[in-house]
């Protein structure tokens, strides 16, 4: 039952926060807040209620017929990877609230019923584990997010807010016609129609369906994460959203990309993924080095931290597709520090904007002078994406490194040439605004008390992320193990290879 | 004819005494509120009597008409779309000079040439049902003389629609020169391929002009956009709803048992299905109009319900139905809110009228936003399980090429879906008109559309189970 709770009390939060707009401008966002911090709290019941023998795959679930005549089930479950999962999208959901706290003046009922529904739509996509009910989330975020950018965003919004939504619906729309397929492939084996996770795993697939309906999965995964070359609404989205919903993007909606792939695409067609590797690769480290000089030759600041993004996420495709557990795991923690510093990146880039009202790098400089701690803020997270040791960013691209270098060394080789890049961007960035004289004599306050407590709240995650990993790859393990069982995961197999 | 096939019959019997006592209404005492009471208490009783007629189908009534669990539920979804659209009339010419009166004598006509289209099971009663309902509509459409865009529509579908029956009749004495008969079911048991009928396609081919014409689908299409535009909105929404059921309810009938076998009856049926949701939805990017864009919208909402008659898998007839339903929820709230919307001296069917509606009246905008969500097939609405339905017996039936092309053109048409809805929710330039209240009919009817919406779109099970009983056509 939690489990609904979580998702309904977001929904709930939503609505009274609209409403109550009508009598305070504050109360809408104390309502939004102590609706994320009581799922935080009731997520933390779920880890302490959890079963620990190993039997059991997932920590808590529920499950209700939805419509019985088409096999549909309202099967909402929860195990160490949708935990992480969850952790995240509460502790980002916070950091969007608290950073839209002066940004966001107008309309703020709606807004905030957006934020909240928008965070509700994520918590299902990463509970759902009956494949209809996925896709229903899956289209579902997509609505508030869009409203988030065309109402509240920047000056091309429209056109931002159009191109994202067209690009997902069109992906989804695929996964869903891939969903039905596997569907009725199920049926004809078996003579059960259902859209149960559970019981299409393992369903007989001849080799072209199998590669043709793993296609309809992994385009839809592929726009989200996103993979280049379907990655173009990213730097519009990201640009043009409120920094509330530049964090939610970022950190939240390109992992549930990421999510897909490890839920679905690999434990349901483990031979058409294995073959499918090379290209995935192929994308995965054009992606990273794409993403990084893109970032470099940008002027818009925001629009550099998108880039970023694409590079980053080169790295989850990367580590997935290594079919090793290293790799895996730096998968995961890739996906988890990216969300933590570039949400962190993009929360400092939204307060410059509010601040200076540009975010054009030729128009900075010398912001340091002015504005130490946002500025030292700055270097910490740019650190943290160019891959500094001892932040959680190093950690990821480093495990995924590790595990791709087993299956090709080329292409390893290549994607380190992106960390080298990203040092580039980071620094120049760091450079052109924080950096040298102050030409446009800027004066501005320093980092606000609230700015501060996110700061240091996400510096402290990403440094314990860092130094001391092993809890949240220990959390992993399980579902890991799982992954593994399942997709009978042919690290063996690789290994025979010569 | 006995007793008990009068009892099925009563649901029809009652349309056809509704219009009578309606006309003598209008006669004796000439009131808008008593006319608009005398229709809906005759929709009313003719929906309530198909709970009566139920327990007594299937029945052949005379060789024309079959009343069966089928046709009973068409006919109910009929007259309760018939009874939103007299509601909304209500509203919508309360408010403007002139008599009213006979546009509800019409619309009962209307209806029961709807109601004759989903009973019958002959070419007679087939054209029969077809022309009481185009002739009916003729003056449905222009029924505002002195607007020069209704007289336009009016005339347009005028001589389209008696173009179209022309063709049907003469598709109609090919098929009987061939056959000999004018039963559905004697065409249905006969073999089209390579058969030495070789009047009988030509004459199939010629009927599906005459339906091809009434559901808008391309090329028979060029009157959809100026009649939706130029005809009063209520009757802009029984266009699009009440009559292209009624003709769905017909094709189904019609052709699904045989003659989709045929190859050349497929090949014909493709192209138009590909035809009508390429055009639909690339025609409607450059509207402006919102009646328009729903004009266009509806020819390509046709060619996805093609798709699924394409397919022709067990599912098809349940995937249909329920797509029937979850459009005319959808169009007659669509309709309802430009009806709600317009002032005396216009419609409100221009994109500026709809500009920063959210901000003024939030609550009418957002049944607008679940409404063009539903159309685009987003979930939590009737639309995306429709669509879903759809899909779903295409996969059943491996069409695969025919579900790519319904996806990408649905792409294209959530763009001008998002275009109105960015509008909704744009800045509004100045302050425009004022707040007018809502008549309660409107309101209740609208309310009503809106939880059957959003209702089915997240928990659709009910009219899953309802459609299963009657029509059958699930797994």
């Amino acid at each position: 039952m939690i489990l609904v709770l979580l998702i309904a009390i977001l929904l709930l939060g939503g609505i009274l926060a609209a409403i109550s707009a009508r009598w305070s401008t504050q109360l809408p966002r104390w309502i939004s807040l102590a609706a994320i911090a009581v799922d935080l709290v009731l997520a933390s019941r779920i880890w302490a209620g959890r079963s620990t023998s190993t039997s059991k795959v997932w920590y808590d679930e529920v499950d209700w017929n939805w419509v019985p005549s088409f096999g549909i089930h309202f099967h909402l479950a929860v195990d160490g990877l949708s935990f992480l999962m969850l952790i995240l999208t509460f502790s980002l959901g916070i950091v969007a609230v608290l950073c839209s706290w002066t940004e966001i003046r107008e309309k703020i009922g709606f807004f905030h019923f957006n934020l909240m529904w928008v965070l509700a739509g994520i918590v299902s996509v990463f509970l759902a584990i009956d494949l209809f009910l996925f896709y229903f989330a899956w289209e579902l975020m997509l609505i508030p997010m869009y409203f988030l950018i065309v109402i509240w965003g920047h000056e091309r919004r429209v056109y931002a807010g159009t191109k994202f939504f067209l690009f997902t619906q069109c992906s989804g729309l695929l996964m869903l016609i891939a969903i039905l397929a596997l569907y009725f492939i199920h049926h004809q084996s078996t003579g059960v129609y259902t859209f149960e996770y559970s019981e299409l795993l393992g369903t007989p697939l001849s080799g072209g369906a199998e590669l043709a309906i793993m296609l309809g999965f992994f385009v839809a995964f592929a726009v989200k994460l996103p993979v280049v070359p379907l990655h173009t609404w990213l730097p519009d989205a990201h640009t043009e959203a409120p920094t509330a919903g530049s964090v939610i993007l970022a950190g939240l909606l390109l992992k549930t990309g990421g999510y897909g792939l490890l839920r679905f695409v690999i434990p349901l067609f483990p031979r058409a993924a294995h073959q499918f590797t090379p290209v995935a690769l192929t994308l995965g480290v054009i992606g990273i080095i794409y993403g990084a000089v893109m970032a470099f030759s940008q002027t818009d600041l925001k629009r550099l931290v998108a880039y970023t993004s694409v590079s980053h996420l080169g790295f989850v495709l990367l580590g997935i597709f290594s079919w090793n557990s290293l790799a895996l795991q730096g998968a995961l923690m890739t996906m988890i520090c990216h969300g933590l510093s570039t949400g962190a990146l993009f929360v400092l880039v939204g307060g410059l904007q509010e601040r200076i009202h540009t975010r054009d790098l030729n128009r900075m400089g010398g912001l340091w002078t002015v504005a130490p701690r946002l500025s030292a803020s700055a270097l910490f997270f740019s650190l943290a994406s160019l891959g500094l040791p001892g932040l959680g960013d190093f950690v990821g691209e480093f495990l995924v490194l590790l595990g791709s270098y087993r299956v090709s060394v080329a292409l390893t080789v290549v994607a380190t040439l992106g960390i080298l890049a990203s040092t580039f961007y980071a620094l120049r960035m760091m450079q052109r605004a924080f950096f040298g004289p102050n030409p446009n004599s800027w004066q501005l306050p320093d980092l606000k008390p609230r700015e501060g407590l996110i700061m240091t709240v996400m510096i402290l995650g990403l440094l314990w992320l860092g130094f001391y990993p092993q809890p949240v790859l220990n959390t992993f393990a399980p579902a890991m193990d799982n992954l593994e069982r399942v997709a009978q995961m042919p690290t063996a197999a690789l290994r025979r290879q010569p | 004819m006995n007793a008990a096939d009068r009892l099925a019959l009563l649901p029809l019997l009652l349309l056809a005494g509704t219009a009578v006592v309606v006309m003598l209404g209008i006669a004796v005492k000439r009131s808008h509120v008593l006319t608009a009471g005398l229709t809906l208490t005759g929709l009313a009783a003719s929906f309530l009597s198909i709970f009566a007629a139920a327990p007594l189908v299937p029945r052949q009534a005379s060789s024309l008409l079959l009343i069966d669990r089928y046709a009973l539920f068409y006919l109910g979804l009929i007259i309760a779309s018939t009874a939103a659209v007299a509601v909304l009339s209500y509203q919508y010419f309360a408010k403007r000079e002139g008599q009213h009166e006979e546009l509800y004598l019409l619309l009962v006509l209307a209806t029961l040439g709807c109601g004759v289209l989903v009973t019958s099971v002959h070419f007679v009663s087939f054209l029969l049902g077809l022309e009481i309902l185009s002739i009916s509509l003729y003056g449905m459409v222009a029924y505002f003389t002195t607007r020069g865009q209704a007289l336009e529509a009016g005339i347009k579908y005028l001589i389209l629609a008696s173009t179209s029956a022309a063709f049907l009749v003469f598709g109609m004495a090919l098929i009987y020169a061939d056959t000999g008969s004018l039963s559905f079911s004697s065409i249905r048991n006969l073999s089209l391929d390579g058969s030495d009928l070789a009047l009988l396609l030509p004459g199939i081919a010629l009927s599906v002009t005459g339906i091809g014409f009434k559901l808008g689908v391309v090329p028979f299409h060029l009157w959809t956009p100026d009649v939706y535009q130029g005809a009063p909105a209520p009757v802009t929404a029984f266009v699009a709803t009440t009559s292209k059921t009624a003709v769905v309810g017909l094709l189904l009938r019609y052709l699904l048992a045989g003659t989709q076998q045929s190859r050349a009856v497929f090949l014909l049926l493709s192209v138009i299905a590909v035809a009508s949701m390429c055009a639909g939805n690339l025609l409607a990017l450059r509207q402006n109009n919102v009646k328009r864009v729903l004009a266009y919208s509806s020819i390509a909402h046709f060619g996805y319900i093609l798709v699924a008659f394409l397919a022709g898998s067990t599912m098809t007839p349940g995937a249909i139905t329920f797509y029937l339903v979850a459009y005319t929820v959808t169009i007659l709230a669509a309709f309802g809110i430009v009806t709600v919307l317009s002032t005396s001296e216009a419609d409100a069917d221009d994109l500026d009228d709809y500009r920063g509606l959210f901000w003024r009246r939030p609550v009418l905008a957002s049944v607008f936003t679940a409404v063009l969500l539903s159309l685009a097939g987003i979930p939590a609405t009737m639309g995306f399980i429709g669509k879903f339905y759809i899909l779903a017996s295409g996969a059943n039936a491996s069409a695969w090429p025919l579900m790519i092309v319904l996806v990408l053109t649905s792409v294209v048409g959530l763009f001008y879906y998002l275009r109105i809805v960015v509008t909704v929710f744009s800045e509004e330039p100045e302050a425009r008109s004022s707040r007018r209240r809502l008549g309660w009919g409107s309101a209740l009817v609208l309310g009503g559309l809106a939880v059957l919406l959003v209702g089915f779109g997240v928990y659709p099970g009910p009219l899953f189970h309802l459609i299963q009983a009657t029509i059958g056509g699930t797994n």
